[in-house]
This record gives C-alpha cells, sequence and structure tokens, in this order.
C-alpha cells in the first residue's frame, strides 16, 4: 500500500468514531469532550457526544485488555485492572506504597467537607494533621483552595485532579455518600 | 505529668499489659476503647472510660512517647463530662428534664463523625488500590513537553570554533596567566548562574582577555555539563546556546579533576 493511501482516512459513514478513538487513545491525561470539540470543530459537538457514547458500548463491549472509562472529567483508555498481574511482570513495578492512616484519614475530611482549613479538619480527626497535609500535598493529591474569610486568613484545601485520577473518580459527586456510612456504622 | 518513679501505683507495678497500639488521636484512642469493651457509643459509661483513658495516657508518658497536647485536652474533657454528670439537677432543671442536654452528647457527635470518616478513609483505599491495577500509556513526546531541544556537543563545539576565529585577530599579545584555573573559572560561572536562571553561552565568552582563557572557559562548560551542575539548551536548531542552572548547589570537586586544573 502506497503511504498515501495509508494516512488518508478511509472513508465510512461516521469517520468520526475512529478519530475520536485515536483521540483518546494519544491523550496522556484523560481528554476533555471541550477537547476534542476544538480538534474536530468542523462537527456538531451533540453528535461528537453521541458518538463518544456508542464508541464507549462499543469499545467496552468487545472482550479487549483495555477499558473505555470516563474519569476525572475526560475520557481515557486505560488497561483493565484484572490484568495488572502480567503487566507488572513486565513493567517491573509495585503497587506503590499504602497512604499511612492518618493520611488517608485527612484525605478523606478534605474530600468531604472541601474547600476546608486545618483548624476545621483538626476538629473533626481531633488530632493535628499537618504531617498529613504535608503528605498529601506532595503527592498532589490536594491543592490550596484560596484563603478562608476569618480570623487568620487560614488556607483552604481541597482535592485535585490528582485526586479524581488516583482513586478512579468520574469528578466529585461520584464520591461515595457519606450518610450511607453512618448507615452502615449503625448496622 | 511525668510520674514520680516511686509512687506505688506506677505501670511497672500495675499489672497492666500494654499492647501497644499507635493511636492517631484522642478520638481513635476512645474508639479503641469503646470497642475494645463493647460499650454502646450512645451510652457510655464516662467514668468507667475516662478511666480507662487516663491509665492508656499514662502509659504512653511512662513509656516516653512524645504525647500530643490533644490527649491532654480529650483527658480534661472527659473530666469535665465526669464532673458535670456528677452535680445533682436542680429541681428546677429536673422538672424540665427533657431539655437538660446530655453532657455526652456533643463528645459522642464527634465519635462518630470521626468513625463516618474513618469508613470513608477505607473504602477510599479500596477504590485507589483498584486504580493502582490500571495502567495508561506512557506520555508521548509533544513539543509542550520539550519546547527546548536539548543540544549537543557539536554544538558547543562548534560555536567554541567560530568564537576562537572572531576573536583570531583581536588577541595581539598573550600573557601567561597562570592564576587562572578550570576550577576557578567553573565558580565565576556558577555565580553568574546563582544569580540567573540562565546565561546565553556565548555572553560567557565575552570578557575573555586570552586565547587560554577562551579555552578555559570552552572547558569549564563542557565539564559543568558532564556534571550535570548546567544544562545546554537551544531554542531552535542551530539556534543559540543557552546555560541553564540545573544543580549549582552541587560541589564541583576540583582535585577530582586535577588533570584541567
Amino acid at each position: 500500500m502506497l503511504l498515501e493511501e495509508i494516512l488518508v482516512k478511509p472513508m465510512t459513514r461516521s469517520p468520526i468514531k475512529p478519530i475520536l478513538e485515536a483521540l483518546i487513545f494519544v491523550a496522556d491525561q484523560p481528554i476533555q469532550l471541550k477537547e476534542i470539540c476544538q480538534v474536530l470543530s468542523d462537527e456538531d459537538p451533540k453528535e461528537i457526544e453521541q458518538i463518544l457514547s456508542d464508541l464507549v458500548i462499543e469499545f467496552n463491549s468487545r472482550d479487549s485488555g483495555m477499558e473505555l472509562r470516563e474519569i476525572a472529567g475526560g475520557w481515557r483508555i486505560s488497561t483493565r485492572p484484572c490484568y495488572h498481574e502480567a503487566i507488572r511482570r513486565y513493567l517491573k513495578t509495585k503497587p506503590s506504597a499504602k497512604l499511612s492512616l492518618a493520611s488517608l484519614e485527612t484525605l478523606a475530611v478534605i474530600a468531604y467537607k472541601q474547600p476546608v482549613t486545618i483548624p476545621e479538619i483538626l476538629e473533626i480527626r481531633g488530632v493535628s494533621s499537618s504531617s498529613a497535609i504535608k503528605t498529601l500535598l506532595d503527592r498532589r493529591l490536594i491543592i490550596p483552595k484560596g484563603r478562608k474569610d476569618c480570623v487568620g486568613r487560614p488556607i483552604m484545601y481541597g482535592t485535585s485532579k490528582e485526586f479524581l485520577i488516583q482513586f478512579g473518580l468520574k469528578d466529585l459527586s461520584e464520591l461515595p455518600n457519606i450518610e450511607d456510612f453512618e448507615e452502615l456504622l449503625a448496622n | 505529668m511525668v510520674l514520680p518513679k516511686n509512687q506505688p501505683d506506677t505501670l511497672a507495678n500495675a499489672h497492666y499489659k500494654i499492647k501497644l497500639e499507635v493511636f492517631e488521636g484522642p478520638l481513635d484512642l476512645l474508639l479503641y476503647l469503646i470497642k475494645k469493651d463493647e460499650i454502646d457509643i450512645y451510652d457510655i459509661p464516662i467514668a468507667y472510660i475516662t478511666e480507662e483513658y487516663l491509665k492508656y495516657v499514662r502509659a504512653m508518658q511512662e513509656l516516653d512517647i512524645d504525647l500530643a497536647g490533644e490527649f491532654l485536652v480529650m483527658a480534661a474533657t472527659l473530666i469535665h463530662i465526669k464532673s458535670k454528670m456528677l452535680l445533682p439537677i436542680s429541681s428546677t432543671q429536673a422538672s424540665e428534664l427533657e431539655d437538660v442536654a446530655d453532657p455526652r452528647q456533643e463528645l459522642v457527635n464527634r465519635l462518630l463523625e470521626h468513625k463516618k470518616f474513618k469508613a470513608a478513609a477505607e473504602t477510599l483505599w479500596s477504590r485507589a488500590e483498584i486504580e493502582q491495577a490500571v495502567f495508561t500509556r506512557a506520555p508521548i513526546d509533544s513539543d509542550k513537553d520539550n519546547p527546548e531541544i536539548a543540544a549537543t556537543i557539536f554544538d558547543l563545539v562548534s560555536m567554541f570554533k567560530k568564537i576562537l576565529e572572531r576573536r583570531k585577530e583581536e588577541i595581539q599579545v598573550e600573557i601567561a596567566n597562570d592564576k587562572l584555573t578550570l576550577a576557578q573559572k567553573i565558580k565565576e560561572i556558577k555565580g553568574l548562574l546563582s544569580l540567573k536562571e540562565q546565561i546565553s553561552v556565548s555572553e560567557l565568552f565575552n570578557n575573555a582577555k586570552s586565547r587560554t582563557e577562551i579555552v578555559i572557559i570552552f572547558l569549564a562548560v563542557l565539564e559543568l555539563t558532564k556534571e550535570s551542575i548546567i544544562g545546554l539548551v537551544q531554542t531552535e536548531t542551530f539556534g543559540e546556546l543557552i546555560a541553564t542552572r540545573r544543580d549549582i548547589s552541587k560541589a564541583y570537586d576540583p582535585l577530582a579533576n586535577q588533570a584541567y586544573t
């Protein structure tokens, strides 16, 4: 086949779908619908959205080692979690160390109460959380979200996009409802 | 609040087996005590729990565990609640018994809230564990990632040649200057880069007074690049060479490179 023939997009009824798939594959951050629309500016955003949801169904129904899903406000192609053993053998990596209990609890408080200040976290955890905050900042799981308009103008913290990615969330509304934990505890 | 060693009631004498757990904070310790003795969280026997709590706090002090102030604040809170519960309710209050708040209520609320977030933290972690088993493509090089082209040693050499040619006519007399060393020059360049983030390499040669100095500057740049103390970049192919600061805090050891000095 001639190079020209390979590079020219094949003529199909809906050429957007393969382009979408290619774009999502190439993006190293979850690609937002907005970004896709910018690249395919000639296409109707509504149509792109429709084709995108078709693609997700099609992609995930084929029995492949990869999945296409919405994460942190964008679309991403990744391997399926069940194949991690072979991948780890190949990459020779280990899962990263678990966050300390203190860091995890602090992160939970920030995730549910954001934007939240250090004194407010202290109130809930009953213990100073400054070293946990530092760990979470270092791991880019939380980011400062301005200052609270009160005495001392303490910094408010909230979760980052990296948090959504590392915890597999589309957006914050996907966090399990905190009140459900109450019921869980009652039982 | 250090216990005197000669007091008979110290921990060594009291036959307490302390299972050393690291408690995140006073609320954690309280929850542990409540769970351990299967206490109903909504009806905490405050006198008992206060006593248990203080035993642990004393034990931690005994073991020289750096006790956070929060533990002592909680001890005070518990004693305060205990004393409130011991106070007889006055007859006027008794008539409105329904309205008299349980002094434990605030503490119970805090414990429940804390427990909720502990459960949430565990759930969050199980999500993260699944995500850790998921892999994405490694980043593809794009112009966004590397706006600068890393310069090669050939770029540096060709530039050096140009400078020497340009200076050929200018330099008339050469007076040997024994004092000029490579180590000195390296220090000088490091000094310049501690003031500026980056500097044009040709600028470094501007004030060179002799051929020897040009050569020494050249060697200094080579050496600094080799040691990754500076980086050489170009904004375009065949563009101007720029020395960027990478790790100027790194010590340069002239002894290790005595051949050059």
